[in-house]
């Protein structure tokens, strides 16, 4: 009400490219946040375990899946996403819209996530650790039945925070032509000063943003046991 | 059953190394229950986790039975250690898992079938006394219960030996020998050989067969617990004992503050074994003519077995007081001149 008080003329806008700027987001957000997952998870797990791991190769192993996790990560998103465009395109075979947007989102996302993915097993309690190991638990059964299960909450929270964190990227991706509401409310808003578009895109990425850490959240709770 | 030998444990690097465990022989009986007892920071924790491994020693050898745990791949060694139940100080349990599922855990790891896993883990919980609790989940339960699920847990594969962890450290008094009662049942019943370590005397008296004192990374002495217990050699023993019987100084106290002549002596009695409850002394003075005064006394039992301590002072002619100590050592396990 504020805003429609405020001398906005909401009938410019086009509704259906609005539509399909917010569709768009959320494919962008459900493959690129599936991706992540995918990919960060095991590259967590495997930096928890090579840590804990006593061999030289272990150690050795962690450092250069640090190294690249570190490198990955403190590349600037719109530098990497640019830089990346030969392999964009060698994997989905074209480098624009959504599904252009995906591979430089997930590989700036999933080292992200697998850092959170680390942390959360670190806080998983040792020894319950070393009674799985007394049982005669492999290092699979550990991971599986052990580290996941008891690090679940820990782990939702932070595939909320990765998604939440991706709903600003899918934004950047309207550089490169990815689409999606970021994009819509940069060209409109930013570059043609229709500030209605602009508004009504960043109301809409902040309804999004709301709905994921609420239903992050809520998961959350319904596994902690604590 | 468990043969640990020549096990020796160093931490770091060569520029600076700390010793844990050094010239460990051990040497563990089927069916019995050994304890192992010491401060803390002297190894205990660190050779109990070499039974199964958990710690691997730098040299020396672990045999249970007839296998060498040491000579094990990875793979043959996770095979024996489902024969080895663990419990723990903080009883770590799943926290994500209901009571039910954590005592499954085990079995879930070999695959067994759903309705032996049922059927088994009804027993257990039937054995822990945790009927009710199946489907909970661990922060609802109270200490002692949590460990009951620890033991159920670790009972699981039925394995043939029980390792404890300072099991009841984290326990009340009350639970603790709740949770001691537990073990030794479990003992009788199933011939289970359990080795635990504790820092806490009434511990090793309460449910031991056997004793090993650590010190330092070593054993400074072992044996039976009766044994070790009435006649400690090493003054870390004799300071664990002295813990539990606080009057030890009290006592020195006593002793200096009363008149010391030819006339008088003090003597320290041990009784063990059903001799404790005769009329021994009583008896015995009756036909040497000698008057007695107890200065300090303890009857207890270790384990099952009675025993007794009195701290004597003597009254009388020389003769008669050298007599009766005399006859009193033909029927009592041991006695001492203080003084």
């Amino acid at each position: 009400m504020i805003l429609l008080s405020t001398g906005f003329d909401f009938s410019k806008i086009y509704w259906s490219e609005i539509w399909t700027a917010t569709w768009d987001t959320l494919r962008m957000l459900l493959f690129s946040g599936l991706f992540t997952f995918i990919i960060g998870l095991p590259i967590g797990i495997l930096l928890f375990m090579t840590a804990r791991g006593n061999s030289i190769w272990s150690q050795m192993l962690y450092r250069v899946i640090s190294f690249v996790v570190n490198i990955l990560r403190s590349v600037p998103f719109v530098i990497l996403m640019i830089s990346i465009i030969p392999l964009t395109k060698l994997i989905v075979g074209v480098s624009i819209g959504v599904l252009g947007s995906i591979p430089p989102l997930v590989l700036a996302a999933a080292p992200f996530f697998a850092r959170l993915v680390e942390t959360s097993l670190r806080e998983v309690d040792r020894g319950v650790i070393e009674a799985a190991e007394a049982m005669g638990a492999t290092k699979g059964q550990i991971v599986g039945k052990v580290l996941l299960p008891e690090s679940m909450p820990s782990l939702i929270a932070g595939i909320t925070i990765t998604i939440v964190t991706l709903v600003s990227y899918t934004a950047m991706s309207g550089l490169i032509g990815g689409g999606g509401l970021g994009d819509l409310a940069i060209r409109y808003g930013y570059q043609r000063y229709e500030i209605e578009v602009m508004v009504v895109a960043v109301i809409l990425m902040i309804v999004i943003v709301q709905l994921i850490q609420v239903l992050g959240d809520r998961l959350v709770h319904r596994f902690s046991r604590k | 059953m468990i043969q640990l030998k020549q096990l020796s444990k160093t931490y770091g690097n060569k520029h600076k190394q700390t010793v844990a465990l050094s010239d460990i022989d051990v040497t563990i009986d089927r069916g019995e229950i050994f304890g192992i007892i010491g401060h803390s920071g002297a190894g205990k924790s660190t050779l109990l986790r070499s039974i199964n491994l958990l710690e691997r020693p730098t040299t020396g050898e672990v045999w249970i039975g007839d296998t060498n745990l040491t000579a094990l791949s990875e793979v043959e060694l996770q095979g024996q250690r489902r024969k080895i139940g663990m419990i723990f100080q903080h009883f770590n349990l799943l926290s994500s898992a209901t009571i039910f599922d954590n005592i499954a855990f085990p079995l879930r790891l070999v695959r067994t079938p759903k309705a032996e896993i049922e059927e088994k883990v009804s027993k257990l919980l039937k054995l822990v006394g945790l009927e009710e609790h199946r489907n909970k989940y661990p922060s609802q339960l109270s200490g002692g219960q949590k460990q009951r699920v620890g033991i159920a847990r670790a009972l699981a594969n039925d394995p043939e030996v029980l390792l404890c962890d300072e099991a009841t450290s984290a326990l009340d008094p009350q639970t603790t020998q709740s949770i001691l009662r537990l073990l030794l049942d479990i003992n009788k019943q199933f011939g289970i050989t359990i080795v635990l370590i504790t820092h806490e005397m009434h511990v090793i008296q309460t449910i031991c067969d056997t004793v090993a004192v650590i010190h330092d990374g070593r054993i400074v002495e072992q044996g039976p617990v009766t044994e070790v217990f009435l006649k400690p050699q090493h003054a870390v023993t004799r300071e664990f004992i002295r813990e539990e019987n606080e009057s030890a100084e009290l006592l020195d106290r006593i002793i200096a503050s009363l008149p010391s002549n030819d006339h008088t002596e003090v003597v320290k009695i041990n009784f063990l074994g059903t001799s404790t409850y005769q009329p021994i002394l009583s008896e015995v003075v009756q036909e040497t003519g000698v008057s007695f005064a107890i200065l300090q006394g303890t009857i207890a039992t270790m384990k099952d077995i009675p025993y007794g301590q009195l701290i004597v002072r003597f009254e009388g002619n020389k003769e008669a007081i050298a007599k009766t100590c005399e006859m009193l050592r033909a029927h009592v396990h041991e006695l001492e001149v203080i003084g």
